[in-house]
């Protein structure tokens, strides 16, 4: 974290910062960053392995976030306990997920595997339209109000303030990376998965199918993505059918920022961006004597990701990509 | 043009130019409202023509191009509005919006010539928003944009006393507003055809299409890939800049609603569904994704009316749907586009 010292360095004409609306800043963009992280695997998984931007994994996202809210309500309503509720809706969002993210392949990626390369781009936009308008139909142009399913504990540190649901995400999608990393470099399909990202005809050459490989990558993709999605949806208990697309733009930036394609980078450059959001966003106006405001928020993740780029073409982490346009 | 004018195509030519001219016309019987839609679809081909510059010949995937559209549009916007009280003639407007979409073109090409495919594009995705997320904010503490609110009363197109706005009688014949935009439009649209085919079998334009073949072996026969790259870059933004002016005088009101990174991507979809790197391809391609959105507004709703007897679903979210499957549906059945470049599917079939 050494180089946001610069902050308050910057900053010394003003006046001090307080070091406690600094550590809050560090934990809210922690939570969000853990969130942009999970999502982020998603791009960074399909994209290692068969060069592809999946357009439409935002969408994935908001799917998870929008089945939670309809099985956890109305298991709620049916005089469910609440925790039953909420991991019933939790799991049907992520076995939701899974079977969106499997046919999303089937369908709109799969037959144009040999095609131009912008062509799996468009497809993918198409379907991001597609399931958009397919989740107004279903779920009504309005907001969503997600159910509160973790109790209202506050707690405090150093002056900042954060809440049970805040620790949670941190703790759970620290696992589940954990989980990832376990999966990706210690069992057979994650070895399998590897050799496909390295060279998918040598590693069909080897027995491996696949395939079975990029349906796998699709799926644990978009499990992670319903994850996330009930993240978002307990955090901010407020769900939208357009919520997707932006969290998906910020969530693919990260994957690019930490080097796309790689699993350390996705999560290194998820949480990096929710704390450079989070404390760019505390103190722009500051550090622009109140010229910018915080509704420039949005630009910083793609600031930040420009200039990284100028200075490592292939991201913090990624390795040097083939010649593709 | 080297090639012989036989009268064969020579009664081709007339007869496009015929249709092209009743066109306005025959549009205007459905009401105004086609006339705008015609016009709009010119307007696109104008854009995509120009995204076909970075993107189909010199193989640059650019998701941000409609700041280019965004920056022509509000130079427009304001130097011929109420806002800074300044009318300036749009003739000597367009070629200013040109020139700053180009520096912005530049400006976006020069930190990125060392980025490949998808690291480019989504820096230019980012690009994109930073400027539309200016426009809408640049309201304070100096209001330049005025907002989300956007700028409106701009002037519409002026050459002498001949204004484009409004009803006038030429020669007898009546023609709206919409009606002389559409000429206007057609005018600055042959132009640039013009130029995308002049700048196809260029030395330039063969360069660039080295460059997106093999950008190595392009640097090896010694093209300057860095310059060419820029120039790419710099062209396609100056047509987005034009395409905005125009878009900003025709509508006398800019927002930066407009400029959202669909709109990009939209303009990407018309480049890669008609066919790219190919003229007559990205043609279709912008036409058909302009009126089809439109031709489903108002056909979506009666048509379920007609079968149920009453509304289902949404014809609003309905049309979209039908958009999305629409794309991926072609995609999936044309990978090269609707209309590829004879090279092009010569590739595609025999290499795979």
């Amino acid at each position: 974290m050494k180089r946001h010292r610069k902050v308050p360095f910057l900053h010394v004409a003003v006046d001090l910062p307080k070091m406690d609306i600094f550590l809050q800043q560090i934990i809210n963009g922690l939570v969000q960053g853990s969130i942009y992280a999970l999502v982020a695997l998603g791009y960074t998984m399909v994209y290692g392995i068969m060069g592809l931007i999946n357009f439409a994994h935002g969408e994935v996202v908001m799917i998870g976030t929008l089945v939670t809210i309809t099985v956890a309500t109305t298991l709620i309503k049916a005089g469910m306990p609440v925790a039953v509720a909420g991991l019933a809706g939790l799991s049907s969002a992520v076995l939701a997920c899974m079977a969106l993210g499997w046919s999303l392949e089937r369908v709109a990626y799969r037959p144009l595997r040999n095609a131009p390369r912008l062509t799996p781009l468009i497809t993918a936009i198409g379907m991001s339209i597609v399931l958009q308008n397919v989740a107004m139909i279903v779920w009504g142009r309005n907001y969503l109000t997600f159910p509160h399913l973790l109790p209202k504990v506050n707690f405090e540190f150093a002056g900042a303030h954060f809440t049970a649901v805040q620790v949670m995400i941190v703790v759970v999608s620290g696992l589940t990376m954990g989980g990832l990393v376990l999966l990706v470099y210690r069992t057979k399909l994650g070895m399998a998965m590897r050799a496909t990202a390295q060279n998918p005809q040598v590693a069909s050459l080897m027995g491996v199918n696949s395939n079975r490989v990029i349906s796998a990558a699709f799926v644990i993709g978009s499990a992670l993505g319903a994850l996330a999605g009930v993240m978002v949806g307990t955090y901010y208990e407020i769900a939208h059918y357009q919520m997707g697309f932006m969290l998906g733009l910020k969530a693919f930036t990260a994957a690019v920022l930490g080097g796309i394609g790689n699993l350390a980078g996705a999560m290194a450059g998820g949480i990096l961006l929710g704390i450079i959001e989070a404390l760019g966003a505390g103190y722009i106006g500051d550090l622009t004597g109140g010229f910018l405001g915080s509704h420039y928020q949005d630009i910083f993740a793609f600031v930040v990701l420009i200039v990284v780029l100028m200075f490592k073409p292939s991201g913090l982490f990624g390795e040097k990509t083939g010649d593709r346009a | 043009m080297s090639r012989l004018l036989t009268s064969r195509s020579a009664f081709g030519m007339l007869l496009i130019a015929a249709l092209l001219i009743a066109l306005p016309f025959v549009a205007a019987l459905g009401g105004q409202a086609w006339v705008r839609i015609v016009n709009f679809a010119i307007l696109y081909i104008f854009l995509a023509l120009g995204l076909n510059i970075v993107v189909g010949y010199a193989g640059l995937l650019d998701l941000g191009y409609v700041a280019f559209y965004a920056v022509g549009a509000y130079t427009y916007a304001l130097l011929a509005s109420p806002h800074f009280g300044l009318h300036w003639p749009f003739w000597v407007i367009l070629p200013i919006g040109a020139a700053v979409a180009c520096v912005f073109g530049v400006l976006l090409g020069s930190p990125t010539l060392k980025l490949r495919g998808d690291y480019l594009a989504i820096v230019t995705l980012g690009f994109g928003e930073i400027v539309r997320i200016f426009m809408n904010n640049l309201n304070a503490p100096i209001n330049i944009t005025n907002g989300p609110q956007g700028i409106t009363l701009i002037d519409p197109v002026k050459i002498g006393d001949f204004s484009f706005a409004g009803t006038t009688q030429i020669f007898g014949i009546s023609l709206s507003g919409p009606q002389k935009y559409y000429f206007l439009l057609l005018a600055l649209a042959i132009l640039v055809i013009i130029i995308n085919l002049r700048l196809q079998n260029s030395r330039i334009g063969r360069a660039w299409q080295a460059i997106r073949e093999d950008e190595i072996a392009a640097k090896a026969v010694g093209i300057n890939t860095r310059n060419l790259k820029l120039l790419a870059f710099a062209m396609g933004a100056s047509f987005g800049g034009v395409a905005g002016g125009v878009f900003s005088a025709m509508q006398g009101f800019v927002s930066p609603e407009s400029f959202s990174l669909i709109e990009s991507i939209m303009i990407l979809a018309m480049v890669v569904l008609g066919g790219m790197g190919h003229i007559p391809g990205v043609i279709l391609g912008a036409v058909l994704l302009t009126v089809l959105p439109e031709v489903l507004r108002y056909g979506v709703g009666p048509a379920q009316m007609a079968m149920f007897g009453k509304m289902l679903i949404d014809p609003e979210s309905l049309r979209m749907l039908i958009f999305g499957l629409a794309l991926v549906l072609v995609m999936r059945f044309k990978p090269a586009g609707l209309w590829p470049s004879p090279e092009r599917k010569r590739e595609l079939t025999g290499g795979s």
